[in-house]
């Protein structure tokens, strides 16, 4: 249609005018945050049993699993007067470089004891390498109601396969 | 630089920083670096849903020259440090460098010959920011927390009297290994 050519522009800016009457779709995102997904990869957190033992054993597993080498975990021998967890062996040092880790989930899936998880949190930036370097007292869950801060002697039965054994028992 | 410089330190200065804080925090411009994978996310901050317009950023600089921050996004190759370097030395002060990634921070899972273990080998980085790629909201979150930097920077007598007691700070700075003996 020649006749009607210089409606062309008029309709191009039709679809300007158009999203005027449309909702922005912006987040504002320091001011409201949208919530990730459920299984999203975070932060870290190294898990406690419901006394508040760690669950970690220090068997490095995650440290090897680790494609970045982001990890590194120095496991100490559990004593009866010391107690970090139940069992032989707990892990003494436990770090993540966070400049590092590429939070792909592997040592999650290598954890044996599902000590460790990942958390949908993700505000991780600083200003200085070593900031980044958490270490066990930040990775460590919070203590909830109950728990008490290890060492402790176990709580929860006489040796660690009753403590292995109460996720197994409640489905 | 400008008058600033010249202030005496005290109340009139301390404005001058705010003033100027205030003003640099919400006009930085990027110097888009993308390497890698970190670029789309970068992109992708840019677009309508995270908007990066509304801290004033909206136009991402390709020139160096017209630019205050440069956001390292992606692994940097060996090849491409002196490059990288160039840019850096051609944005005019005051200019600040978001390391994005961990690629970009430390070298993340590329630990070999080819990558450049971290670009604060090459540049100085004001925030290095963890992920692999970071989504739009943690870029946004180092972004924001650089806009504190920028607010609280020194000028002139100020600027003089950080530098020193950061100088004083880092000498006295025991090594990693006794800071993990302290505990």
């Amino acid at each position: 249609m020649p006749k009607f050519e210089w409606l062309n522009p008029v309709k191009g800016f039709g679809v300007t005018f158009h999203h005027i009457f449309k909702k922005p779709i912006t987040v504002n995102y320091p001011e409201e945050k949208r919530p990730t997904a459920p299984r999203f990869h975070g932060r870290h957190q190294l898990n406690r049993w419901p006394d508040g033992l760690e669950k970690c054993i220090g068997c490095e597993l995650c440290a090897w699993a680790c494609p970045a080498d982001a990890i590194f975990v120095e496991g100490g021998d559990n004593t009866d007067e010391e107690r970090y967890s139940p069992g032989e062996r707990y892990g003494r040092t436990y770090q993540i470089n966070y400049l590092r880790c590429i939070l792909c989930g592997l040592c999650i899936e290598a954890c044996p004891t599902r000590a460790l998880t990942m958390t949908n949190e993700y505000e991780l930036a600083d200003t200085t390498r070593e900031s980044l370097i958490y270490t066990k007292e930040m990775l460590l869950a919070p203590l909830m109601a109950g728990m008490e801060q290890p060492p402790h002697p176990m709580r929860l039965g006489e040796t660690e396969e009753d403590y292995y054994r109460l996720g197994r028992d409640n489905g | 630089m400008g008058i600033e410089e010249k202030l005496p330190s005290g109340f009139a200065l301390t404005t001058v920083e705010q003033m100027a804080g205030w003003a640099r925090k919400n006009s930085v411009w990027p110097a888009t670096f993308g390497l890698a994978c970190c670029a789309i996310e970068l992109m992708s901050t840019g677009g309508p849903t995270h908007d990066l317009a509304r801290f004033g950023m909206e136009r991402a600089s390709a020139s160096p020259r017209q630019a205050d921050l440069m956001i390292v996004a992606g692994r940097l190759s060996q090849k491409m440090a002196p490059v990288l370097r160039q840019i850096y030395d051609q944005m005019a002060e005051p200019k600040w460098v978001i390391s994005m990634g961990v690629c970009a921070s430390t070298g993340g899972m590329f630990n070999n010959y080819a990558i450049v273990q971290g670009v604060d080998h090459v540049v100085p980085v004001d925030i290095y920011l963890p992920g692999c790629p970071p989504r739009p909201e943690m870029l946004i979150d180092a972004i924001v927390k650089l806009h504190d930097k920028i607010q609280n920077m020194k000028f002139g007598a100020h600027r003089e009297k950080q530098v020193q007691e950061l100088e004083l700070q880092a000498l006295r700075t025991l090594p990693l290994i006794d800071q993990g003996m302290q505990k």
